[in-house]
């Protein structure tokens, strides 16, 4: 049991601002009195690898590390539990789309082409949408080309450059379809990137939801209690907590849900995503 | 229940602009219906509503969809600020002390809670502040002049050379003096709240003015030579003062109203000696120029001095500091004197020569008159106006 005062945060640094996101965090939250301080990682493998030995109390997982933390824990006995959410982590999806003047109209009818993914760990830009497309009745390893534009592998698909690529490769003919996540196909029909009318979405994914705090039962009980209090209080209409939950991109905590995982669930089972990654634990 | 048809706008054509419109008009929890027939538009909408965070609600109808307006942007502008009016003339228009939250916002805006601090010093309209201000930016805009065109640089002339020489003497002394003029205001147009918008443009006008006379003099100075002239200790000792001077309102008062002041006269006097066109045309445009920054001088610190009694007996110390300051320089100014004398001879006769020195013992009294018309102006008794005139510096800024 760890008898730590400080509650200690595990968090992917995939951009320069996460820096000035979990500073301002740990000033917000030293001045609600709680001893908060944070580790950055290059890669979510660490971090869980981090949470599961117990070096960090609480991971700001991407779905695909909640997963993984899940999936160990029960090996070694332990629950996962997570704790808190951002509203903008609910029901998200994502879009498989094409060029406007595409032949294609169905899922089936991608049989033999090239499809762009973001990378090859990233739960909204590959795996949840690859799998939608095998629901479907094709087989992503052989009767399709996965054409991976992988910026920054370990991030899980933060970095929103993998997918900025497809979609260029899109637009240039490189590739027959990409798949995004809605946020970042609105970003880029809104910025140009996709110009309107210029694609088009050929199919879209269920709703599923994307990070949480993650922690393991029993761990650091009254220190974690108090940070998810402190989130869920946290007010848009703060001054001093709005730029916060602005740079994380959010208006409101929420209570953290698990029932957003299935499909991903079903996709790393499929592709074996996690099995690598397991094995390092000799369980 | 209200509704939007988007019709066959497509949502990232502008269409979210509607949406933004529409929702923006509904109280918090209220719904309204966006249809269209955007292919797209359930995957934006829903993408776009949990990024502004809206509510989408599940519709079974194809293409029409709830959306229910969130709190965010109601919490956003919750604790924002209205920050006086940009019409200066309204009632409290103009805030008696401007926040420095309220940062480089124009006075007027609404102004997000949660701005960072700026750090201007010039905070206090008291300090600052001239309705004048408004009618004067108003005239120096019209009143400005191209060099290029305003001046008739080939018009011909030749000056006997010991005049062109002193021409060239008392360019060189200009320059210097506006380059001082240039840089007090520059100086305090960083450090004044943009609340006080006419101000700041009236400063930032002045120090282009300024710019402007550095540009003519120069030329003026190179018209027919290849060098300038000298430039003493003395002259740079006694500007210096100005450009260390901290204090808002003493620096204002010791360039605008002193210095300018003293430079308005001595420039309507070269109007009227000038030896050449040239010279004549350059020195009637920055006399015009410059009794605008006297006016504006006069002007902020007479309200100042409403506020503040104290301020009079402050002003009173700067000019007796600054004239202890540089009681140790010895033949101040003596270069220019000679200049002024030998342009307005206009040549080396005795007849000339003592019609120059006359014009210029007048000029001396003339600046003197015309300061202790300014402290007068300013609230200084008639006997405070003659001593600070008398101590003021023989380098006339």
């Amino acid at each position: 049991m760890n008898k730590r005062t400080t509650l200690l945060m595990g968090a992917v640094a995939y951009d320069p601002k996460v820096v000035n996101i979990w500073e301002g965090f740990r000033q917000y939250f030293s001045q609600k009195q709680l001893d908060f301080d944070y580790i950055l990682y290059s890669n979510y493998e660490q971090q869980v690898e981090a949470l599961l030995a117990g070096h960090i109390d609480v991971g700001w997982n991407s779905p695909l590390a909640w997963l993984q933390v899940e999936c160990i824990a029960k090996k070694m006995g332990q629950r996962s539990e997570a704790i808190c959410m951002r509203d903008t982590d609910c029901d998200l999806t994502s879009v498989i789309i094409v060029k406007d003047d595409s032949r294609l109209n169905k899922l089936a009818e991608l049989k033999d082409r090239r499809i762009g993914v973001g990378a090859k760990d990233s739960p909204q830009a590959c795996l949840i949408p690859l799998n939608y497309i095998a629901n479907s009745g094709l087989d992503p390893n052989k009767q399709i080309e996965v054409v991976e534009y992988d910026v920054l592998p370990g991030k899980h698909g933060d970095h929103i450059g993998g997918e900025r690529k497809a979609a260029q490769a899109l637009l240039s003919g490189t590739i027959d379809a990409a798949c995004l996540i809605d946020s970042n196909y609105l970003a880029f029909s809104l910025d140009g990137s996709l110009p309107s009318s210029s694609v088009r979405v050929l199919d879209r994914t269920p709703h599923y939801d994307h990070c949480n705090f993650t922690v393991l039962e029993g761990n650091c009980t009254k220190l974690i209690k108090h940070f998810r209090k402190l989130l869920l209080e946290m007010s848009y209409s703060d001054p001093n907590v709005r730029p916060l939950l602005d740079l994380e991109g959010l208006k409101q905590w929420l209570p953290g849900r698990t029932t957003g995982y299935e499909q991903l669930e079903t996709a790393v089972k499929r592709f074996g995503t996690l099995e690598p990654f397991i094995r390092r634990f000799n369980l | 229940m209200n509704q939007l048809d988007l019709g066959d706008l497509r949502f990232t054509e502008g269409g979210h602009l509607l949406v933004k419109r529409a929702i923006g008009k509904l109280n918090i929890g209220k719904e309204i219906v966006i249809c269209g027939q955007d292919p797209d538009l359930e995957v934006h909408l829903e993408a776009w509503a949990r990024i502004e965070g809206h509510r989408i609600k599940p519709s079974t109808e194809s293409n029409r969809f709830k959306l229910c307006r969130g709190a965010a942007e109601f919490k956003r502008w919750q604790g924002a600020k209205q920050t006086g009016d940009p019409d200066p003339f309204k009632p409290e228009s103009i805030a008696e002390t401007a926040s420095q939250s309220w940062g480089l916002a124009a006075r007027g805006a609404v102004i997000e809670d949660g701005t960072p601090e700026f750090n201007f010093q010039l905070t206090k309209k008291s300090q600052v502040w001239a309705d004048e201000a408004v009618r004067l930016y108003a005239q120096a805009v019209s009143a400005q002049w191209d060099p290029n065109t305003a001046i008739p640089w080939n018009t011909k002339f030749e000056l006997q050379t010991e005049v062109e020489d002193a021409v060239v003497q008392l360019m060189t002394y200009l320059i210097e003096n506006e380059a001082a003029a240039l840089i007090v205001p520059s100086r305090f147009v960083a450090q004044l709240h943009p609340h006080f918008r006419e101000v700041m443009q009236l400063l930032a006008i002045q120090a282009a003015d300024e710019a402007r006379h550095v540009e003519v003099f120069t030329r003026r100075a190179l018209l027919k030579r290849d060098k300038l002239g000298i430039s003493t200790v003395g002259g740079q000792a006694s500007l210096k003062t100005l450009v260390d001077e901290p204090d808002f309102a003493i620096a204002s008062f010791l360039l605008s109203v002193m210095g300018e002041g003293t430079f308005l006269t001595l420039l309507r006097f070269l109007e009227h000696h000038a030896p050449d066109p040239v010279t004549q045309t350059m020195t009637r445009l920055a006399a015009n120029d410059e009794a605008r920054h006297v006016a504006f001088g006069v002007a902020h610190l007479k309200e100042s001095v409403k506020h503040d009694p104290h301020l009079l007996d402050r002003l009173n110390q700067s000019v007796h500091r600054r004239h202890d300051a540089l009681q140790h320089i010895v033949g101040l100014n003596q270069e220019v004197m000679d200049a002024l004398t030998l342009i307005t001879a206009g040549g080396w006769s005795h007849q000339a020569l003592r019609k120059g020195s006359q014009q210029v013992t007048k000029l001396i009294q003339d600046m003197d008159s015309g300061r202790r018309n300014q402290l007068l102006r300013l609230g200084f008794s008639k006997e405070q106006a003659a001593t600070l005139s008398e101590l003021h510096t023989k380098n006339f800024m």
